[in-house]
């Protein structure tokens, strides 16, 4: 694969679908989106966040695999589930920290986006980021997307005692090294390393 | 004479149906050795972007990204991911139409359906005069098709009457632009905006009607640009908006003259730009005098800092620019909204310069070209005025007639269905136009439909303006015929053919140049491509405004676009108007338009207190037609909702999904509700995609503005009552 790199920056996301579209026209999973675009709260605003798979450097997904389907390529690509293999347990969408995984009932085999392999393996972007009308998602240089925007891009996410790096970033406001999602990283930690 | 069938029979047998997997199935995908890819534009919306047609077997089975063309970069919208699937419908019209009463419509052969369309046409022409019969076009048609349109409405048939569905679209903002500039175009292309250093975005649902500008709104901002959206609705750009400004639907005028106001009161104008290239200031400044920003604050809901910090930023910027579209233009001051908006950018000195310019957003597929060269009721080919006899002149002689042969102005699109409605006029031959959905109070269209002696329709599918109809003639979609567009930026664009049309539907050009024929006009439509109406198009057009004479397809391809004018094969076409403040007037200057602020056609009331507004989604495209047959864009929008603010929502005793009736001065409906804090708590959105009894256009009124005839879509009053079902 190229230098090229996964960018994701839910502040540039207006929630067209576009991206959900396009992954479904796919011809390795045809019909199927690997790609989630969420409402957090349709009431209160119009944000909206896409989620790509991150593609964890060590993937949670694959750890908890009972069945050992879930494989990484040399370039960090974290793979769907191989077929032969897969035996439909859900054990990796329910481990996933991001939420990723989606097990399709017909299909019996564990889904998700392994960054348009087919399309990257051969040069050409991701589909949803090709497409997509707003650079939320985007595939680019890091120098490119350090230049022209004002978010930076982290790959480093904390979760309890858990930090996972990604080969997927994420664009943050400018100042932000890692991103925390859970509550325990904010709260003091006595020096017996006991929560208060 | 026109009755429709029962709806219900003609809904199951003509749609919409919907198409959501490509043809052959998914799993013929991934054969690519059998596929070719066709370079060619998105049917919808008037960026017009590049994309990629996968054609295997004479048919459209899916899509690539078109990287290299320059506008998108391969960026598309739902509506162009999924646009392929359009042609897979099983509603597609394969074959002639004949309405067979009592029985709905029959298939007819191609002889029987054009002789009794030529028949009619002569008949009604011969007993009421050719002005009894009214032609309508449409802004998706190719810039040959809406070229080819105008000639044959008024040597043809001898009519007046030709006007189409762009009247619904940008034209105030065209009127405006004609009466202040000279040009009726965007004056920068979209690489300007990431340059500006303020963009007020004005009335422009940028992110669901012209998605692919976000990322260049977007690039402003990473430039570090300053955003101001004004907007009874926080769209989804607003998210990132440095300044909101949540406009009172009809109040657009009060709010622009109250930041020109603001302007002149601190001495913020440009006072060398005013002097060298302006005319008129003066009149201008008296219209905004009243308009402080308290007594605007009162009229907008607009705050008063908000009006302070707008004019501020605007016209402390070296580059500012406005980007405006359907939300300040569909009003009955639709061109006095768009004039104070040029009004601004002139006060300031942002024109002709690198990011600073006015711009509207055309929305139509083909809204820029569509109505440059002639289905305008007042418009001759290169965006001649009707009137000019010099003008007259020089298109009879590119088309071989007398000046006298060529009929004057007629009818605006909306004044057409209302003389049908009075039985003025008596025949209608339509294309590329739904107007029972996308008309201003569609029980009157429908009463109008309903009394036509005649009415033929060129189209795909059967619309539900088609279920009126006499004859149906199947025509193309844009995929299959050759043809220019012409962009929102100004961009003519070549759109390739990439397949046939299926069954014995015929290109649309083939089938008015037959029915010239048959009319007895053969010798004036001799054209055997959609390339020979082009030439002929490009001698029309020269020395006009719209100058195509320099545009070839060749250089269309070579060059991925020209802007116009391009008066010569050698010139490099002009993407930015007005450089050096060079404006198209004989004396160079820009016209400073005064502006007065009035009520809308339909105000406020006791019994009808809430405003109600109307617009468009992300995966619907104008009546629908097209896109409510594409599976997966149905899925994201259903059907319409009404969106309304907790607080209206509360006092209504409404909650979210519950059914509400919404009634105006002309017709009720009954939606679900969708409450969200994005909309003004005065306010109600409905979008207008759909027909019947979810069409919001049974709701909206006719009233127009007095100079661009555009009907008032953006504010209408009404009631709200929770419904038991």
């Amino acid at each position: 694969m190229s230098e090229l790199e996964f960018f994701v920056d839910p502040s540039r996301c207006i929630g067209c679908m576009s991206c959900v579209n396009a992954c479904a026209e796919c011809d390795t999973h045809r019909g199927h989106s690997m790609i989630h675009v969420d409402f957090l709260d349709r009431e209160e605003s119009t944000a909206t966040v896409p989620f790509v798979c991150m593609h964890c450097e060590n993937p949670t997904c694959a750890q908890v695999c009972p069945a050992d389907a879930i494989k990484q390529t040399e370039d960090g690509v974290v793979q769907s589930s191989l077929k032969p293999r897969c035996v439909a347990c859900s054990n990796c969408v329910v481990a996933c920290p991001f939420g990723i995984p989606k097990m399709p009932s017909r299909l019996e085999q564990m889904m998700k986006c392994d960054m348009c392999y087919d399309r990257t393996s051969v040069g050409k972007k991701p589909m949803c980021a090709t497409v997509c009308p707003s650079g939320a998602l985007a595939f680019t240089l890091r120098s490119t997307i350090e230049r022209e925007r004002r978010e930076v891009p982290v790959n480093e996410f904390v979760f309890g005692r858990q930090t996972v790096r990604t080969k997927v970033h994420m664009m943050v406001p400018a100042g932000t090294a890692t991103i925390s999602l859970d509550v325990l990283d904010h709260l003091w930690i006595s020096h017996k390393g006991v929560l208060q | 004479m026109s009755e429709r069938p029962p709806l219900q029979e003609l809904i199951e047998k003509y749609g919409p149906h919907t198409a959501s997997v490509p043809p052959g199935g998914w799993e013929s995908r991934g054969d690519h050795a059998s596929e070719t890819l066709v370079k060619t534009h998105c049917c919808f919306c008037g960026q017009q972007c590049g994309i990629q047609l996968k054609v295997r077997d004479n048919t459209v089975v899916g899509f690539e990204p078109w990287e290299e063309f320059p506008f998108n970069k391969g960026k598309l919208c739902p509506k162009g991911v999924k646009r392929y699937l359009q042609g897979a419908s099983p509603d597609r019209l394969l074959e002639p139409l004949m309405k067979a009463p009592g029985e709905g419509f029959r298939p007819a052969s191609w002889e029987e359906a054009m002789a009794f369309t030529a028949r009619r046409i002569q008949e009604i022409r011969a007993e009421h005069g050719p002005d009894s019969v009214a032609i309508y076009g449409g802004a998706s048609l190719t810039t040959e098709k809406a070229y080819l349109l105008g000639k044959f409405a008024r040597l043809a048939v001898g009519t007046r009457h030709i006007d189409y569905n762009g009247r619904l679209c940008m034209v105030s903002a065209g009127t405006a632009y004609k009466l202040a500039l000279g040009i009726d175009r965007a004056p920068n292309s979209w690489a300007d905006i990431p340059k500006a250093q303020v963009l007020l975005v004005a009335g422009a649902n940028v992110a669901e009607c012209a998605p692919i500008t976000t990322d260049y709104i977007w690039r402003c901002r990473d430039n570090g640009g300053k955003l101001i959206v004004a907007d009874p609705r926080m769209t989804p750009i607003t998210r990132n908006a440095d300044l909101y400004l949540p406009v009172r639907p009809g109040t657009d005028l009060a709010l622009y003259l109250s930041m020109l106001h603001v302007i002149l009161r601190d001495g913020l104008e440009d006072r060398a730009f005013l002097d060298a290239h302006t005319t008129g200031f003066e009149q201008a400044i008296a219209s905004s005098q009243r308009w402080d920003p308290l007594t605007a604050a009162e009229v907008t809901g607009v705050p008063p800092q908000s009006i302070e910090t707008a004019a501020h930023w605007f016209a402390e910027a070296d580059r500012a620019m406005v980007l405006h579209a359907r939300g300040v233009e569909h009003h009955s001051k639709g061109v006095e909204n768009c004039l104070s908006l040029v009004n601004l950018c002139l006060a300031t000195g942002n024109f002709g310069r690198e990011g600073a310019g006015c711009v509207m957003i055309t929305g139509q597929g083909n809204g820029q070209g569509g109505r440059e060269h002639g289905q305008k009721c007042d418009q001759l080919p290169g965006a001649r005025s009707i009137s000019d006899p010099e003008a007259r002149a020089h298109v009879a002689g590119v088309w071989g007639v007398s000046p006298d042969e060529i009929p004057h102005a007629g009818y605006s699109a909306v004044e057409i269905m209302e003389a049908i409605h009075r039985g003025e006029i008596k025949a209608l031959l339509s294309i590329c136009f739904n107007p029972l959905v996308s008309l201003p109070d569609a029980g009157f269209t429908q009463e109008a439909l309903e009394r036509l002696e005649f009415f033929g329709v060129v189209d795909f599918f059967l619309s539900e303006t088609a279920h009126f109809a006499d004859v149906v003639l199947a025509g193309s979609l844009q995929e299959e015929h050759e043809g220019v567009v012409c962009t929102a930026e100004g961009r003519v664009v070549h759109i390739r053919k990439a397949v046939d049309p299926p069954g014995q539907a015929r290109e649309d050009w083939k089938i008015y140049v037959d029915l010239a024929a048959r009319l007895g006009k053969a010798d004036l439509f001799p054209y055997t491509e959609p390339k020979d109406i082009f030439e002929e198009l490009r001698h029309a057009s020269r020395g006009g405004t719209a100058d195509y004479y320099g545009i070839t397809y060749d250089r269309l391809d070579k060059e991925m676009g020209v802007f116009w004018p391009c008066p010569s094969e050698d010139h490099p076409g002009t993407p930015r108007l007005f450089e050096g403040g060079h404006f198209h007037f004989p004396d160079g200057r820009a016209r400073i338009l005064p502006t007065e602020y009035r009520e809308s056609g339909d105000p406020v009331d006791a019994t009808f207190p809430v405003y109600l507004t109307t617009g468009r989604v992300v995966s619907q495209y104008l009546s629908g037609t097209q896109t409510r047959r594409i599976g997966p864009l149905v899925d994201q929008c259903p059907a319409p909702r009404v969106e309304m603010h907790p607080t209206l929502a509360a006092a209504h005793g409404l909650q979210d999904g519950d059914r509400v009736t919404v009634t105006t001065r002309r017709r009720a409906i009954t939606l679900d509700v969708h409450v969200v804090k994005t909309i003004r708590p005065d306010t109600v959105f409905i979008a207008y995609h759909w027909p019947d009894r979810q069409s919001a256009n049974q709701l909206t009124h006719r009233t127009l503005d007095p100079r661009s005839k555009i009907p008032e879509f953006k504010v209408s009053a009404c009631r709200l009552e929770k419904a038991i079902a």
